[in-house]
């Protein structure tokens, strides 16, 4: 029977597997030995645990002093006057070295965001707050933002370093109106060639449609184009917001019916007095969180997030209320709702690495952005401005392949992209895994089923088919059979599944 | 279930009552599916010769034929239009480029080497490298369109492939082939759509439903874990080659990566089977002849897929580019050349279209460092059996610049307005969003 309320699951209930379930979906999974902390914690503490993630030490704090600001920085007037006098002069040998010296920094800029691509992989394998992570992913999806578009990697590892601090802040005054003030959000949707006399409403409209209130969900285009007049002006210098009067619209302006001299901000304010606000947001939430709803939203889960959607607003917008309300809910460890959420790329790979502890392979960071690029899924790039569109659209035929091959790769060091000369021979100590006790195959078995694949209650012919495997090379445990068996898991379609 | 198969142990089975339908879907397995939400249904509708004709799936016109294929080919970076098809009757294109020029046919006094000639056309040739697409010409196999592009060029590589693969100047949306497969299914994908050769589908094979199949060489199209240990083999076929377990609700998440595992697998089957075949001409050497050959091999082992991807990279050329543009002229001629010819031989001159495009061209002038920059409008080629031969269109200005640019005379979205609805028998208005005048191209 399916709770659809925010009824607080029963503590006594609160066992090894709702601990497990807790952990993959509010961080990337994790070990036996997290998994029985948790358990022993109890409901309440573990969640509190998870949620107030800000006071875990943080190993290694996030600073911008570790990229170059200074890559893709704008031109200085002197530079501009050179530029321009050549021009005039038809200066050719001037105008070539400075394009010369343009194009040697958009290479160091692509280095710089791949090395960026590469640091932010390792935080979400590493990070002991796996909410602060997963939460700032979800943010990216949700404010999207590309490199490729905007060129400017600091510009990217600014926002980063926004969602990150803001993760579970107030979505109104942090988040929502922190994204209209962000450099690399201005840039992307156009938002610094956004003037008075001539305004551009992609800023105004994705606000809307994809930021707060959903498409077509209680705004009308007399509203974008109105909205688009209070965020003129609104633009960035270097690496930092700047507002200019000069381009700003003064006029009055009609948002929603209600008349004003309003600016950006009181565009925001407006927005948040829409009542499709509280329900859009939390519902893209409960896709990332508890259920990605292949056939649509079900009545359950409809009322569910509609009291979620009250303890929002009612908390004035605050994230953290609806997380903590969320991850306590019997609703969130219905057993419809276990494994019901298709990895993305990220949560298989980081997952993985946080629960079968693969070696450190050769230029493993690399090999895994790749692999999750290839796999649909490139941090700082998501394909559009609408983000990820995730659940299925993350499976094909030959992303499945890659899934498995991926996976293959941490197991054995037999490179996804098929260059077997490339591959890493660093051999996997699989046999720790099963946690040094000595077992029989069929708890070797269910041991794995249980704590890589997630999935104690897996259809008998799964297990026999592993047990049959085991037979076949008489019942030896291993390195390289276990190493086997985790390859057969890892291959299984239920492995994709959170 | 107690009764006893005798060919059990033939099988990949462990002996439940799947076995009987995964016998069958791999003997009969004559539907190569790309997308799975529907994959066993046809499956199964097709093993009992309940399935509708294949004609009504993929064109909405009526007297389209069913079989017809086209092929994509990406010049990626960048191609240098004018020194591909050559301005050689223009002064401006050799006052622009002193050093890259290539010279009139016959004439010796271009390092670049002399342009061949186009039949019937006056002061255009091609690179001297183009001999294989100069005889595709000739045996009236190729069209050469002039002047290509779109209103207020966009000169990001990203950007401006984007607007070529989405057909639309806010580069925004799906891909353009990708409405094509949502909108010829109404709203159900074709499982059988497209198929790319390169490491990522392209963005012009994504629909709202539609999912392209993609590799990179066959091999990448498969599981690797069997070259590592081959006795995982069978167990690893057992638990992919199931078209449904028991106790799984269908359409359900599992149910959903059970059928995509099955079509994964009978996809990679048919696929790796189909390119391993000794092609019917020699290719040269080099990545697009590659992937052109696997193309070929699919279209001839019959595989149902309509729409194949293959990219040549390397055309970014801003610097000494004579030597490289030539070799990659000679990889594209030669390559398209055989390809052709293959298909040809197979009996398939008439069931395949093969349209190339770069993203953009080249700017008109060299620039200092012996080579040019991202420009503006480029020529199309259209290859097979239906096209109007030889050179089309007129040849952009050299003299009336945007800038330093051309100035295109031809929207693109004006070829894919015709190939969609004259040769796909598609809606290319439904699909691109606006009704664009069709380019005299097709017979």
């Amino acid at each position: 029977m399916q709770s659809s309320t925010l009824k607080k699951l029963d503590k006594s209930k609160f066992d090894e597997w709702k601990a497990q379930h807790l952990l993959n979906r509010a961080g990337f999974g994790g070990t036996e030995r997290q998994i029985s902390l948790l358990t022993k914690m109890g409901l309440d503490k573990a969640v509190e645990y998870i949620v107030e993630y800000a006071r875990v030490k943080d190993p290694s704090p996030v600073r911008a002093e570790d990229f170059d600001n200074d890559i893709m920085r704008p031109r200085t007037k002197s530079e501009g006057q050179m530029i321009k006098k050549a021009r005039q002069d038809g200066d050719e040998a001037t105008l070539e070295t400075l394009r010369q010296e343009r194009q040697r920094r958009q290479r160091a800029d692509r280095k710089q965001i791949s090395e960026m691509e590469e640091w932010w992989l390792k935080r979400l394998i590493e990070t002991p707050r796996p909410l602060e992570e997963k939460l700032t992913l979800f943010w990216h999806g949700h404010f999207a933002t590309g490199y490729r578009t905007i060129e400017n990697s600091f510009h990217m590892y600014q926002q980063n370093a926004f969602f990150r601090t803001n993760a579970m802040g107030n979505f109104k005054e942090d988040l929502v109106r922190g994204i209209v003030h962000d450099p690399a959000m201005i840039q992307y949707l156009n938002n610094h060639q956004n003037r008075k006399e001539a305004p551009n409403e992609n800023l105004a409209r994705e606000l809307m449609e994809l930021f707060t209130l959903g498409e077509g969900n209680g705004y009308t285009e007399d509203d974008i184009k109105e909205g688009a007049r209070t965020l003129t002006g609104y633009t960035f210098e270097d690496d930092a917001f700047a507002f200019r009067t000069r381009q700003h619209d003064e006029g009055v302006k009609t948002i929603f019916g209600r008349r004003g001299q309003f600016d950006g901000d009181d565009f925001v304010d407006l927005i948040f007095t829409r009542p499709s606000v509280s329900t859009f947001v939390i519902w893209k939430l409960y896709r990332f969180f508890i259920n990605d709803l292949p056939h649509g939203p079900t009545p359950d889960a409809t009322k569910y997030v509609g009291q979620l959607a009250s303890v929002f607003k009612r908390s004035n917008w605050k994230i953290k209320n609806v997380m903590k309300a969320m991850l306590l809910s019997e609703h969130f460890y219905d057993e419809e709702n276990v494994r019901s959420i298709i990895k993305s790329p990220i949560q298989l790979i980081v997952q993985a690495m946080r629960t079968v502890n693969p070696p450190d392979r050769k230029k493993l960071l690399r090999t895994l952005s790749l692999a999750s690029n290839l796999m649909g899924q490139k941090l700082f790039a998501p394909p559009s401005v609408k983000g990820w569109d995730g659940g299925r659209a993350w499976i094909s035929t030959s992303t499945m392949f890659m899934r498995q091959n991926t996976l293959l790769f941490l197991l054995t060091g037999q490179k996804p992209d098929g260059y077997a000369w490339n591959a890493d021979a660093s051999k996997y100590d699989a046999i720790s895994l099963l946690g040094g006790r000595t077992k029989s195959p069929k708890q070797a078995v269910r041991y794995l089923l249980t704590n890589v694949l997630c999935n104690p209650n897996i259809q008998k012919e799964r297990e026999d088919a592993l047990l049959d495997y085991l037979k076949t090379q008489h019942n030896v445990l291993d390195n390289r059979t276990v190493t086997g068996l985790l390859t057969l898991i890892t291959a299984m379609p239920e492995y994709q599944l959170s | 279930m107690t009764h006893h198969h005798p060919h059990e142990n033939e099988n990949l089975s462990t002996g439940n009552d799947n076995t009987y339908s995964r016998r069958l879907f791999m003997q009969q397995g004559m539907v190569f599916l790309s997308m799975a939400t529907t994959v066993p249904t046809f499956l199964q509708k097709s093993a009992h010769g309940i399935m509708l004709p294949v004609g009504s799936l993929v064109s909405s016109q009526a007297g389209v034929p069913d079989d017809r294929v086209t092929v994509v080919i990406q010049l990626a970076g960048g191609n240098d239009g004018l020194n591909t098809v050559v301005p050689y009757g223009s002064r401006d294109y050799y006052n622009h480029r002193s050093q890259l020029a290539i010279g009139a046919p016959g004439s010796s006094r271009s390092n670049a080497g002399s342009a061949l000639s186009i039949p019937g056309a006056d002061g255009i040739g091609l690179h001297p490298n183009l001999t294989g697409l100069r005889e595709l010409i000739d045996n009236g196999q190729a069209a050469i369109m002039q002047g290509i592009g779109y209103p207020n060029p966009n000169r990001s590589h990203f950007t401006s492939t984007d607007i070529w693969h989405t057909g639309n100047r806010s580069a925004q949306g799906y891909g353009w082939l990708g409405k094509y497969f949502d909108n010829t299914c109404a709203g159900k994908p074709n499982p059988k759509g497209s198929i790319a050769i390169g490491p990522k589908a392209p963005l012009a094979l994504h629909g709202k439903t539609q999912k392209a199949v993609n590799f990179e060489t066959e091999e990448l199209f498969k599981w690797a874990g069997k070259d590592s240990d081959d006795s995982l083999a069978t167990t690893y076929d057992d638990i992919n080659r199931r078209d449904s377990m028991q106790g799984v609700s269908k359409n359900s998440q599992l149910d959903f990566l059970v059928r995509t595992s099955l079509d994964a697998q009978v996809s990679s089957d048919k696929i790796r089977k189909a390119v391993q075949v000794q092609p019917l001409v020699k290719y040269p050497d080099g990545k697009l002849a590659q992937q052109l050959q696997m193309i070929a091999a699919m279209i001839r082992a019959e595989l149902p897929t309509r729409v194949y991807y293959a990219s040549l990279g390397g055309f970014d050329t801003h610097a000494n580019q004579l030597n490289s543009h030539a070799n990659l002229m000679r990889q594209v001629g030669d390559s398209l050349n055989a390809f052709q010819k293959d298909i040809s031989t197979q009996g398939n001159g008439g069931k395949v279209l093969t349209m190339m495009f770069s993203e953009f061209g080249r700017r008109v002038a060299q620039n200092g460092s012996v080579g040019t920059d991202h420009g503006t409008a480029a020529p199309m080629f259209l290859i097979g059996d239906m096209v109007k031969p030889g050179l089309l269109g007129t040849h952009p200005s050299l003299t009336k610049l945007d800038e330093g640019d051309l100035i295109y005379n031809t929207d693109f979205r004006q070829v894919y307005a015709t190939v969609l609805n004259d040769w796909m028998g598609a809606d290319d208005k439904a699909i691109l969003g606006k009704s664009y005048t069709k380019a005299d191209v097709l017979k």
